[in-house]
């Protein structure tokens, strides 16, 4: 076997633990999508378009809430701010790669791709950057099909869903479930509770704004903190 | 909701491109260009900053009960909050609120 045909089959078998929570998240996004009104061509691009979750998932419930769709967008994109850390850190990773392979990377870049490539990258320094571009690819080989085909089942179903299942609260138990394992440390649990009292108590400014003011403050006080964490220390 | 296909398909689309240009924003210009590390650490703290926020009012006053405090989704919120902490696991938390909600709904509602 070719190394570079190793490199992909190690990047496809590393990624199949992630398959688990990508299909189950996708078939959820599709479902709340289509409990919101989405058609099912608008779910499934959206997730072809996107590949984010989170923010799919943001947008959806502020559509629903008609929130302006400035607002919608900024939410959104707020919450996907973090893949340019991603992308900051995976650079270096990859001098002398095509443009146009590194344009095409950036569209898979989510954050069990950027998870898995980092480790592998850190761990064996020897790769060279074409390696790791088909590694990186590999990751989401199996990833990507999946996240769209479950959107589209989940849309294809989430319509014949009857409301005594509660499915209204399908979308606060999918956020919950994604913050809850994010929160290690003081200053991600400091950013978190700032995040929800002034999102409650800004609550009363009209077009969903109160959530944007909430965000950014809660931003400034997890990186305070850990600002102050690291000073404690030395 | 009653927003037009085509206001859908417009948050999609801007959804997609700023996106893309958020991924892109690094790899795409290769650098050597370090990020400063206070916009690093503001960075770390966007998913727990907006979600959170963008939650809570969802179970303190969910729109199905018309915004009144529903116990069995306040319970599955607390369970699914619990799992996650304990397990790490987001996968384990979503079956943990969703197996208390329709228990409780059961019981409950």
């Amino acid at each position: 076997m070719t190394t570079t045909k190793r490199v992909l089959l190690t990047g496809i078998k590393d990624s199949i633990p992630f398959v688990i929570v990508v299909g189950p998240f996708a078939l959820l996004f599709g479902v709340v999508a289509a409990e919101a009104g989405l058609t099912v061509t608008q779910s499934f691009g959206f997730s072809v378009a996107v590949i984010a979750g989170a923010a799919q998932f943001a947008a959806v419930q502020l559509m629903a809430e008609n929130a302006p769709t400035l607002v919608i967008i900024a939410t959104a994109l707020a919450v996907n701010l973090r893949m340019a850390m991603y992308s900051a850190s995976l650079a270096p990773h990859f001098v002398g790669v095509s443009l146009w392979k590194r344009a095409a990377m950036s569209y898979l870049l989510v954050d069990q791709a950027y998870a898995l490539s980092m480790t592998k990258f850190e761990t064996e320094p020897d790769m060279n950057s074409s390696q790791r571009v088909v590694y990186f690819v590999g990751t989401m080989v199996i990833n990507i099909p999946v996240w769209y085909g479950c959107t589209l089942l989940g849309a294809l179903f989430g319509a014949q869903i009857p409301p005594e299942y509660a499915l209204d609260f399908a979308l606060p138990i999918a956020f919950l479930a994604l913050i809850a394992p994010m929160l290690r440390t003081a200053a991600h649990l400091a950013a978190t509770a700032t995040s929800i009292t002034l999102a409650l108590l800004l609550a009363f400014i009209p077009y969903n704004l109160g959530l944007i003011i909430a965000a950014i403050g809660a931003m400034m006080v997890g990186a305070q903190v850990e600002l102050m964490l690291e000073r404690a220390k030395t | 909701m009653n927003m037009s296909d085509s206001q859908i398909w417009i948050i999609i689309a801007f959804v997609a491109i700023g996106t893309f240009a958020i991924r892109f924003s690094f790899i795409g210009l290769i650098g050597t260009r370090q990020m400063p590390a206070w916009l690093l650490r503001h960075l770390r703290y966007t998913p727990v900053a907006v979600l959170p926020g963008l939650v809570a009012p969802l179970v303190l006053w969910p729109a199905a009960t018309g915004g009144a405090f529903d116990a069995p989704r306040m319970l599955a919120a607390m369970v699914t909050i619990v799992v996650g902490l304990a397990f790490k696991s987001t996968l384990a938390a979503i079956f943990g609120g969703a197996l208390t909600l329709f228990l409780a709904l059961m019981l409950l509602g």
